[in-house]
């Protein structure tokens, strides 16, 4: 039933703007796919995300269209987010998104996974949290934590843009040392919290950290952090959108930041448990990656 | 009762707020008085057959065939849609357009009026519009526009919209499609 919501009632086929035909026709719904899904048919096909209202050059929209263009499965698959820049981009999403108060994402995405779990136990559903720093290591952390705890089979992705972004700039638990923001003019006096290696001690069995600036690297963590939520159990995936804004660049230098960074906060960092590496070696052999 | 809650923080004035409200089960709303399903029934295909740049705006309820209903519905309101003379504008999703909407060819509930006042529309049927958004676009376009709104809906109605039905399947807008063409024949249209 799922993919139909997208089907389009041949008496309307008319009155339809070429973009909702082209969503029912052209996008890459998993259903319609041979191979798995990734962002090499970005160019040729019709994105989830058409549009969006994130400031130019802003890292984090290119971030959610690999996101979205390595979902597994995006006609079965449920986004919940957090209060955010995120949750500017959200809205224009042609998927079930779930708006969440600020920080209890993952408690709101529990209850849905386990109520789908129970709805539809002959069809896999995927719910995918997507929050940015605030929501997932300052204000939501006990939420986060505690789902990672308690082995919920949900895949958590962290925007990371080190700064509460949209309310002035603010210092997060995820602002590098020193750092300095129009709303935090002394710096910051304590360390970056490394929320991944929190999250790898708190059961995750895939964790990574990374910057979005290698389009095909994000699209492989996104589906294999996917496809191990769906069996296995909680994973977590941090990485960096800078804020060009805050941290005063301009348009066209995210890219290059995200790239400096790889060798800094960002360097790559990954853990996957004994289970989750035996599961992604039988997805490989079955061509789910 | 009305007010307390949401309604009395609402910048417009609010049916709910004017004390009108939904109509009981089997009834109809014109303006704020309940009567008969039938009177509204005529009332409605009056005022769209006579009102200029009648339109409906069909919801993702019965644009997209996920069920047997939406596609049965879909077939009913395109006749509909012939018996009055109405143009068709789809309300397909509910996502804020951006930079902006085609107010020639679409209706968004986060701004309705602007299709409402581009294309002149004095009255409109809302039809397959989820209840939360259509309350949200009815407000508005009640309070920003002279159209006559009419709500089909398929639960318990809406008090911000100038005429309602509720409870309405396709064996009910079967029953209005039959009247509509009554009163065309009445007005010699």
């Amino acid at each position: 039933m799922a993919i139909d919501i997208y089907k389009i009632n041949p008496e309307f086929r008319d009155i339809m703007p070429k973009e909702i035909i082209d969503l029912e026709e052209n996008a890459t719904w998993a259903q319609n796919q041979t191979k798995p899904r990734g962002i090499k048919e970005m160019p040729d096909t019709k994105e989830i995300l058409e549009e969006h209202s994130l400031c130019a050059g802003c890292p984090e929209a290119a971030a959610l269209r690999y996101v979205l263009a390595a979902l597994p499965k995006p006609e079965e698959t449920i986004i919940v987010n957090s209060t955010g820049c995120t949750s500017l981009m959200f809205p224009h999403i042609a998927l079930h998104t779930v708006h969440s108060l600020f920080g209890n994402q993952n408690a709101v995405a529990t209850g849905i996974k386990r109520v789908l779990d129970w709805r539809f136990p002959d069809i896999e559903k995927d719910v995918v949290v997507l929050a940015g720093d605030g929501a997932t290591v300052d204000i939501g952390l006990d939420y986060t934590l505690q789902s990672f705890f308690r082995q919920e089979n949900i895949t958590t992705i962290c925007f990371d843009n080190e700064v509460y972004a949209n309310t002035g700039g603010q210092e997060s638990g995820a602002t590098p040392k020193g750092q300095v923001f129009k709303m935090a003019p002394l710096g910051k006096k304590f360390e970056k919290v490394k929320m991944w290696e929190l999250a790898t001690t708190a059961g995750c069995h895939y964790t990574m950290n990374m910057t979005a600036s290698a389009p095909k690297a994000v699209a492989k963590a996104v589906r294999e952090a996917i496809l191990v939520a769906r069996e296995i159990g909680p994973t977590f995936l941090n990485i960096y959108t800078p804020c060009i804004l805050e941290i005063g660049l301009s348009a066209n230098e995210g890219l290059g930041e995200m790239k400096d960074q790889d060798k800094d906060r960002f360097a790559s960092y990954k853990f996957v448990s004994p289970e989750a590496e035996e599961f992604l070696k039988k997805c490989k052999a079955e061509g789910k990656l | 009762m009305a007010n307390q809650g949401p309604a009395y923080y609402s910048p417009y004035p609010t049916a709910l707020y004017e004390g009108v409200l939904t109509p009981p089960e089997g009834k109809a709303l014109l303006l704020e008085e309940v009567v008969e399903e039938e009177i509204a029934m005529r009332e409605i295909a009056k005022q769209m057959l006579t009102k200029e740049n009648a339109t409906i705006f069909p919801g993702p309820q019965v644009l997209y065939g996920y069920n047997e209903e939406a596609k049965k519905k879909a077939t009913l309101i395109k006749e509909m849609a012939e018996v009055l003379n109405a143009k068709m504008i789809p309300m397909y999703d509910y996502r804020p357009k951006y930079p902006k909407i085609d107010a020639e060819v679409e209706i968004n509930p986060n701004h309705p009026n602007l299709t409402i006042w581009h294309n002149n529309i004095k009255a409109a049927i809302f039809i397959g519009v989820h209840c939360h958004y259509a309350n949200v676009a009815l407000k508005m376009v009640r309070c920003e526009t002279d159209c006559y709104t009419i709500a089909i809906c398929g639960l318990s109605g809406h008090e911000d919209a100038m005429a309602t039905l509720r409870d309405q399947h396709s064996s009910e807008l079967e029953k209005f499609i039959k009247i509509a063409r009554e009163v065309k024949a009445e007005l010699k249209l």
